[in-house]
């Protein structure tokens, strides 16, 4: 047979493509449940790193620690047809800060509960996300966890490590009004500073409006919760309205 | 068929593995896969699972096209190299991210990476089209190692010597270097300083290697 002929061409590109399409989405297909097995456990580790637990099973960490897990839109607990896990912040934070659909975390450990905010946003070169941990007062931070897809390795990557996420805890987001968290070059000391990424300038300042978008939808509710932990005579209300973990 | 049945290491076939190494570095000598050698060389355990991959992609890619080698029409052959290249690509990448998902996310910046590495494509193209599998697999080992090889060194300078780490270990605190003023060069972790350190690399192993230097 000669292999060169058109007809051979034609008839080997045609078979292989088949071939190869079928090959490559039957991995695809019975990979997908392993998979996505591992990026939701890979998100309920990172919750459970804001709040400072950390284990093998996060799976079953992950139902121990976080009580109830609400969806918030500008401010107010909403009912929403989505559970709060589920929700994906990409699609989210392409909305504007008002009208997004946002989930917070709460969890409990010993007799303290702790707020989780899942943050999204842009570095240098492609997303860059985290989670905010904070304490029960709704106001100062007890952690702060970030990952990236592609930023520089030893430059904008270096927000992923302990250098820089350890300057988080004990920053607070209200003083009398609303001030977020800057993400300073040099001379960080006040507050609601921290130093930035020497040569990781873009990512730092992607950092800080990561930080002041995804803490919008929030503020009101936070506000709500630190002026009701200064009173603590006054009980939840909000029960009623709390969305139950679905997981 | 061969009328004498060549041993599996015979004195050729341990020169397949083995001459990549050296005398025909894809990297220093062919200056192949430049691309990715300044794109990952930042840190040591990129660079690493980068020359693992690399290593399986051109094993694997080097036997199946060798397997095809008599079947593929001549005009479509690199469509067909590219085919094999990128499915094995996106395969490997699949079965990672099930099994071994920290590796994954790792290696997944680096994929496309390793579709585009000239060295896989030159060593189909050169040598498993016209050869048996089990020498296109050593080729294709030696090939890979030899290129994993140079990434390595190259990390291990741009690591130590830009972020005072070596696989993450901060080495130079440790023999408290910064104590006595020493600080860390920022330079060499930009991706010319890769093309620099390869340069030296070069120039060490061509006064080494008498038969490199042009006769002019």
């Amino acid at each position: 047979m000669n292999i060169n002929s058109n007809k051979y061409t034609y008839i080997f590109a045609v078979v292989m493509v088949v071939l190869v399409a079928a090959l490559l989405s039957i991995a695809a297909t019975s990979l997908k449940p392993l998979q996505d097995k591992n990026v939701e456990l890979e998100k309920k580790s990172d919750i459970l790193a804001s709040i400072g637990i950390k284990g093998e099973n996060s799976d079953s960490l992950f139902a121990l620690y976080i009580k109830e897990q609400l969806v918030i839109q500008d401010g107010q607990v909403v009912e929403s047809a989505i559970s709060p896990f589920d929700i994906d912040m990409a699609k989210a934070v392409a909305m504007s800060a008002a009208t997004r659909e946002v989930p917070l975390y709460k969890a409990e450990v010993g007799d303290e509960t702790f707020y989780v905010i899942p943050l999204r946003g842009k570095g240098l070169w492609g997303p860059i996300w985290g989670f905010f941990a904070l304490k029960g007062d709704g106001n100062t931070i007890l952690g702060a966890t970030f990952g990236h897809s592609k930023e520089t390795p030893g430059l904008g990557a270096e927000i992923a490590t302990p250098i820089f996420q350890d300057q988080f805890p004990g920053k607070v987001l209200f003083t009398d009004q609303y001030m977020g968290i800057e993400v300073r070059k040099g001379n960080a000391s006040g507050d609601q500073q921290v130093d930035g990424i020497s040569g990781g300038t873009i990512t730092s300042v992607g950092v800080q409006s990561m930080i002041s978008d995804c803490l919008a939808p929030y503020k009101a509710y936070l506000k709500s919760i630190s002026s009701e932990s200064a009173r603590p005579e006054m009980t939840e209300t909000l029960d009623s309205t709390l969305i139950t973990a679905s997981i | 068929m061969k009328p004498k049945k060549e041993g599996l290491f015979s004195k050729k076939n341990r020169s397949l593995l083995i001459d990549p190494m050296n005398a025909n570095n894809p990297i220093t000598v062919q200056v192949l896969g430049i691309c990715s050698a300044l794109a990952i060389t930042v840190k040591l355990k990129p660079a690493i699972v980068m020359g693992l991959s690399v290593i399986v992609v051109t094993a694997l890619a080097n036997v199946i096209t060798s397997l095809m080698r008599n079947m593929i029409p001549n005009r479509i052959r690199i469509i067909v190299q590219l085919v094999v290249v990128a499915s094995l690509v996106i395969l490997v990448d699949q079965v990672l991210k099930a099994y071994v998902y920290d590796v994954s996310k790792q290696l997944s910046v680096f994929v496309g990476l390793i579709i585009t590495n000239c060295i896989i494509m030159g060593r189909i193209e050169a040598f498993s089209l016209g050869n048996t599998p089990w020498k296109s697999f050593l080729d294709g080992l030696g090939n890979g190692a030899a290129y994993g090889g140079i990434l390595i060194i190259v990390a291990f300078f741009r690591e130590l010597l830009g972020n005072g780490t070596l696989y993450d270990y901060p080495v130079v605190e440790w023999m408290g270097l910064y104590d006595l003023g020493y600080k860390n060069n920022g330079m060499m972790l930009l991706p010319p300083m890769a093309l620099i350190v390869v340069a030296l690399i070069i120039w060490v192993q061509r006064a080494k290697t008498p038969s490199l230097i042009e006769k002019d």
